[in-house]
Order: structure tokens, then C-alpha cells, then sequence
């Protein structure tokens, strides 16, 4: 099993102290090389979720296993190298850093993993159709260009467990069709197993596996 | 190559605010430094400076002034000595030698120095070092209507070997007071980088005997340079002139003298000191300010490097040897302001005094004043550096709608 989840429960104070759950998932298992969407409405908690799974934040109670780790009984540190090691993060706007170049997006986030290989840096991004962009900004660079040096990065460190976070939200109908392609191509040729989160119906008709995030969500706010 | 790519990437983002505060760091690293080897460099050299004398006699007053206006050619004459008393400390057993100098004439503001051919055959200006002419110049005869020109002053006065001229009375330039004696120039002196690259030396009666001079100076000197045959012989003399004595000076030992001096204006040098602390903290207080002011937009590049598995410490470190980076390029480029500020202050110190100060001489301090502007500028990044280590990842990410 590549991610197990229980008993996770995750929720923020309003600004007027009360706590608001946000997430709250009995239960969750995907399994190795799996490519599963969820569906939900935007607000539900969705990249809070995968913001949890990912270890950027700290679940309030729960478990979460990645790759048979529990993530939840590491250090932040332990949780940092963690994400370096063995997840790839696809953002809705990618996030990708404005004064570096594409290789050099690619290979920082190596960087901070097993270490730099830039053969593979160059390598996935000519698999993402940017072999000629290697030396551009990203702001020299189509949204859609864009969001493909994201998978490139998030794919950089061979993860097992790539999450994405409304991958195509930014994209055109087309382009959002070919980006999808792509993730899933990339993911499958590399082994990792997939968590994408979407409200966009066309986005969802592609996966085979989809599931309604409320149906994993049992938070009550 | 992690760190080096994000503090190179950081720095060219913030180029134009690395660039004013990297300045204000050189300006305040070149400040701190020229201060600093300015005043060791002057203390060392003034303090070394003696023209190879160990004492020197004098009218009765001050010991520095008399020190002042014997070897370093600077301020008025405390008076004159009687030609016997010269006579007398010559021939003092303890006296090694006597050079007797006469003042009181200059040529275009430069001082003319009345003195015997000995100075030029018998004295080392400093260990091993004896004065000399540029080939094919000679030094000048006693009682001939001749000079021989220190370097500086012939540099700037543009005379050569067979020029003549006319000196001019008093030790402020005045052109109306010229004297009728024609003197000519049968050498220009090698640069000794001492006081006499400033001077035009005459013979000793050229002087005394000038025209419109008082009868009374023909048989009267300025001063007497004496080295002496052991130190001991000088404490002897000191009680023999300044304590038994009520006529004459013995100023001794000159070097000591001068360093009372820089004792005495130590307060100066104490105040410049600050000045430029202070100017090295406002600088450190610019990058901090330069830094934590370009924190907000920094703050989603940050969060990004948290969120690829960049660990807080690597961000806090990141921030931390930027501003050291830029503190390492401010200090590179205070050399450079250091050399600018030095050579000024070289060139004035050696117009008006002929001493020379080595812009290139090594001092621990070259190293560690750089050093320390690298550290204060790595501390004065530690409170972005701090923001930048509780920089909230998720909502720093958190899509902008």
C-alpha cells in the first residue's frame, strides 16, 4: 500500500477562536502505481488534505502512511525529507520559482532529495516538451509550458506518491486535456501512484477510479 | 550547489537593493580601513622617522616642536642656539655626530635648509640607507652659492640639475620677499621617502648669512641633529640640557617624542574610530533592513523551496550567507574604496610632510576588517533570516484567487 490513512483529523481556529474541522478521514488506502481522482466542491478540504498527506501540515490526530512510513510520528525535518524523498507536488498554480530557470526548477527540487542528476533534469523535461526551454524563466514560458515543468519537477526525484491539487485548474479545455495525458503518462512510466484533486468534470472523466472527496471527509464544520 | 544557486538567484532577483547596500558596505569596510592603517601606518612611520638622529638640540620651549621643525621640516623654529653651544655638544664625547641646521627661507613654500656636506657623507637617513643624487648631480660645497633639491620638492617645484633660482624669506611663501642670492642646483636627492624629499638644502652659511638676515644669525644655527654613541649618553645629556640647564633643549629620544604626540591626539584617532564603527553598524543595519524589507516578496519563493523539502534551517541558512554574500561583495569593493581614500589621504600626508604611507603595507587588519563586516552582515541577516525560518508553508501557497 503505498497510502493508508486513519483516523485523520485536522482543523484551523476562526478568527474568532473557534476550531473549524477541516478534514476528517476515518479511513484511506491507495495503492502502489493507483491513480485516483476526487471529486469535491472547492472550500471542501481537498488541498488541505493533500497538504496533510504531503506533510506540509501537521494532522491534529491520525495516522498517514506513505510508502509504509508514518509520517505523523515524524520530526517536521523528518516530514521535509520526507516529501523530498518520496512525493512529488503538482500545485493548481504551480509554483514554480520565477528567478530560476526551467532546469533550474527541476534540478532544486532534486536537490533537496536523493541529490542532483542532471540527465534525468534534462531528460524529463524534454519528455514534457521543454528540451528547447531549458534556459528560459518561467515567465518566458506559456501557462501551459509552465505547468509542465511542474510535473517535470514533481516526477524529478522518482517519487512513489505524486499528489495533485487541481493540476489543470489554470489550463485551457485543450490544454488541460494534453496536461492530464501527460501526468498520467509520466506517472505511469515512473511508477508512482497518483492522488489528483479536481471539481472539473472533464478533468475526472479521464480517470478510471474517481471518488467523491465527501465520501473520504467526514468533517463537520 | 543548492545554497550557492538560491543566495546567486536571491541576489540577482534583489539586484539594484544588493547592489546600494553591498555600496554602503564597501564605503563603510573602505572607511573603517583607511582609518585604521592611516593611523597605524602614520604612528609607525612618524615614530621610525628620525633621519637617522637620535636627539636633537634646540632653543628652550617645546621638544616636540623642536622635533617637528628639525626632522620633520614642519612648524616655526622655537629659535636659534648659539654657535658654540653646537660646538660644544659636537665635541661631547657621548656625541657620535652633530649636523647643524639653520631655517628660516623657502622657495615657493618650500623650506630651505641650511646644513654642513656631512649630513649627505656620514649620516644613514635609516639603517643602511645613505643619502645619494640622481646620476650625474652632486651634493653641494660648503659656503658655495649651491642646492641640492629633496625629490618631492623637485617634482613639484619642477627643477633640475643646473637650474638656479632665488630663495624667498620666512618659511611662508611670500613672493614679495625674495632675496638677491642666486642659487644653483647641483642635484636632485634620490627619494628616501622621509621629511627631506621636501626640502631644498643649502649650505649651512647660505643661511646664516643671507641677505637681509639679522647679522646675529651668521654666528647662531637653528638646531643640532645628534646621534649619539649609546643610549645611556642621551638620558646623560637630557638631565645636562633639560634639567640642570635652563637655556637650551635636548629632545630625546625623537622617535618617543613623536609618539607622545599620537598619545596626545589619541583622542582624535578615538572619535575617527568610532565614526567609522558606527558607519560599519548603520551598513550592517542596511542589510538587515535591505533583507527584512524584501522578505514579503520572497516569502512564496521560500515557501516553494519548503514545500519541494527544503528544511526550515536550510532557508534560515540560505538568508543568513545572503547577507553574509553581500557583506563578502561590500567588503571586496571597500578594497577598492579603501585604495581611493588611502592614496588621498597618502598624497596629503606626504605633501605635507614627505612621509610616505604604503597603501599595499599588510596589516592583520586588511583581513580582519572584511571579516568582520562578512559577520556583522551574516548577523544582521539572522532576523530575516528568522521570518524567513516560520514562514508558513500551505498559506504562503495557498492559491491567489
Amino acid at each position: 500500500m503505498m497510502l493508508a490513512i486513519n483516523g485523520l483529523l485536522k482543523s484551523f481556529r476562526s478568527p474568532d477562536g473557534e476550531a473549524v474541522e477541516i478534514v476528517r478521514v476515518e479511513e484511506f488506502r491507495l495503492g502502489a502505481g493507483e491513480q485516483l481522482a476526487l471529486h469535491g466542491e472547492s472550500g471542501s478540504g481537498k488541498t488541505t488534505f493533500l497538504n496533510l498527506i504531503a506533510g506540509i501540515l501537521a494532522a491534529d490526530s491520525g495516522r498517514i502512511e506513505v510508502g509504509g512510513v508514518d509520517l505523523t510520528a515524524l520530526s517536521e525535518p523528518g516530514r521535509d525529507r520526507l516529501r523530498a524523498r518520496k512525493l512529488g507536488y503538482i500545485f493548481q498554480s504551480f509554483n514554480l520559482l520565477q528567478g530560476y530557470t526551467v532546469l533550474e526548477n527541476v534540478v532544486l527540487g532534486m536537490s533537496f532529495g536523493p541529490g542532483i542528476d542532471r540527465h534525468r533534469a534534462r531528460s524529463l523535461l524534454g519528455r514534457v516538451g521543454l528540451a528547447e526551454r531549458l534556459h528560459h524563466f518561467p515567465r518566458q514560458l506559456s501557462t501551459g509550458q509552465q505547468q509542465r515543468v511542474a510535473v517535470a519537477r514533481a516526477l524529478a526525484n522518482h517519487p512513489q506518491l505524486v499528489l495533485a491539487d487541481e493540476p489543470t485548474g489554470n489550463l485551457d479545455r485543450r490544454h488541460a486535456r494534453e496536461s492530464l495525458t501527460l501526468i498520467r503518462e509520466v506517472c505511469r512510466e515512473n511508477g508512482a501512484a497518483l492522488l489528483l484533486v479536481s471539481h472539473d468534470e472533464e478533468t475526472l472523466a479521464q480517470f478510471d477510479s474517481v471518488r467523491e472527496f465527501s465520501s473520504i471527509n467526514r468533517a463537520e464544520p | 550547489m543548492t545554497l550557492p544557486l538560491v543566495i546567486y538567484r536571491s541576489l540577482r532577483q534583489h539586484a539594484l537593493s544588493t547592489l546600494v547596500t553591498a555600496a554602503s558596505i564597501a564605503l563603510a569596510s573602505g572607511l573603517l580601513l583607511c582609518v585604521w592603517m592611516v593611523k597605524v601606518q602614520s604612528q609607525a612611520v612618524f615614530s621610525t622617522t628620525t633621519g637617522g638622529f637620535d636627539a636633537v638640540l634646540g632653543a628652550r620651549g617645546s621638544k616636540l616642536q623642536l622635533v617637528l621643525n628639525s626632522v620633520f621640516h614642519l612648524e616655526a623654529s622655537p629659535g636659534n642656539i648659539e654657535w658654540d653651544d653646537y660646538q660644544a655638544i659636537r665635541k661631547n664625547p657621548a656625541v657620535r655626530s652633530a649636523i647643524p641646521i639653520a631655517v628660516g627661507d623657502n622657495l615657493r613654500g618650500y623650506r630651505i635648509v641650511g646644513t654642513v656636506p656631512e649630513l649627505f657623507s656620514d649620516v644613514s637617513y635609516a639603517p643602511g640607507r645613505r643619502y645619494a643624487v640622481e646620476p650625474g648631480g652632486r651634493f653641494f660645497i660648503k659656503d658655495a652659492k649651491e642646492a641640492v633639491v629633496g625629490s618631492f620638492a623637485a617634482e613639484r617645484l619642477g627643477l633640475k640639475r643646473g637650474d638656479t633660482f632665488h630663495p624667498f624669506h620666512g618659511l611662508v611663501f611670500n613672493p614679495s620677499a625674495v632675496h638677491a642670492e642666486t642659487y644653483v642646483v647641483t642635484g636632485i636627492l634620490k627619494p628616501t621617502n622621509t621629511p627631506a624629499d621636501r626640502v631644498v638644502w643649502i649650505p649651512l652659511e647660505g643661511v646664516q648669512t643671507m641677505s637681509g638676515h639679522d647679522p646675529r644669525a651668521a654666528k647662531e644655527v637653528s638646531a643640532v641633529l645628534v646621534q649619539l654613541r649609546s643610549p645611556t649618553a642621551g638620558f646623560r645629556l637630557d638631565i645636562a640640557y633639560n634639567k640642570q640647564g635652563d637655556r637650551l633643549t635636548f629632545a630625546y629620544p625623537v622617535g618617543a617624542i613623536i609618539a607622545d604626540l599620537f598619545d596626545r591626539i589619541s583622542w582624535f584617532d578615538r572619535v575617527l574610530t568610532l565614526v567609522a564603527y558606527m558607519v560599519a553598524l548603520v551598513a550592517a543595519g542596511s542589510v538587515l533592513a535591505s533583507i527584512y524589507n524584501s522578505m514579503s516578496s520572497r516569502r512564496r519563493d521560500l515557501a516553494i523551496l519548503r514545500a519541494l523539502g527544503a528544511r526550515r534551517r536550510t532557508v534560515f541558512g540560505s538568508v543568513v550567507a545572503e547577507a553574509a554574500c553581500i557583506g563578502a561583495i561590500g567588503s571586496i569593493a571597500g578594497y577598492a574604496v579603501y585604495l581611493v581614500l588611502f592614496t588621498i589621504v597618502a598624497g596629503i600626508v606626504r605633501e605635507q610632510t614627505g612621509v610616505v604611507l604604503s597603501v599595499f603595507a599588510w596589516h592583520p587588519v586588511v583581513a580582519a576588517c572584511p571579516a568582520a563586516m562578512v559577520a556583522l552582515c551574516a548577523l544582521g541577516g539572522i532576523v530575516p533570516a528568522l521570518k524567513a525560518f516560520r514562514t508558513p508553508v500551505a498559506e504562503t501557497l495557498a492559491p491567489v484567487s
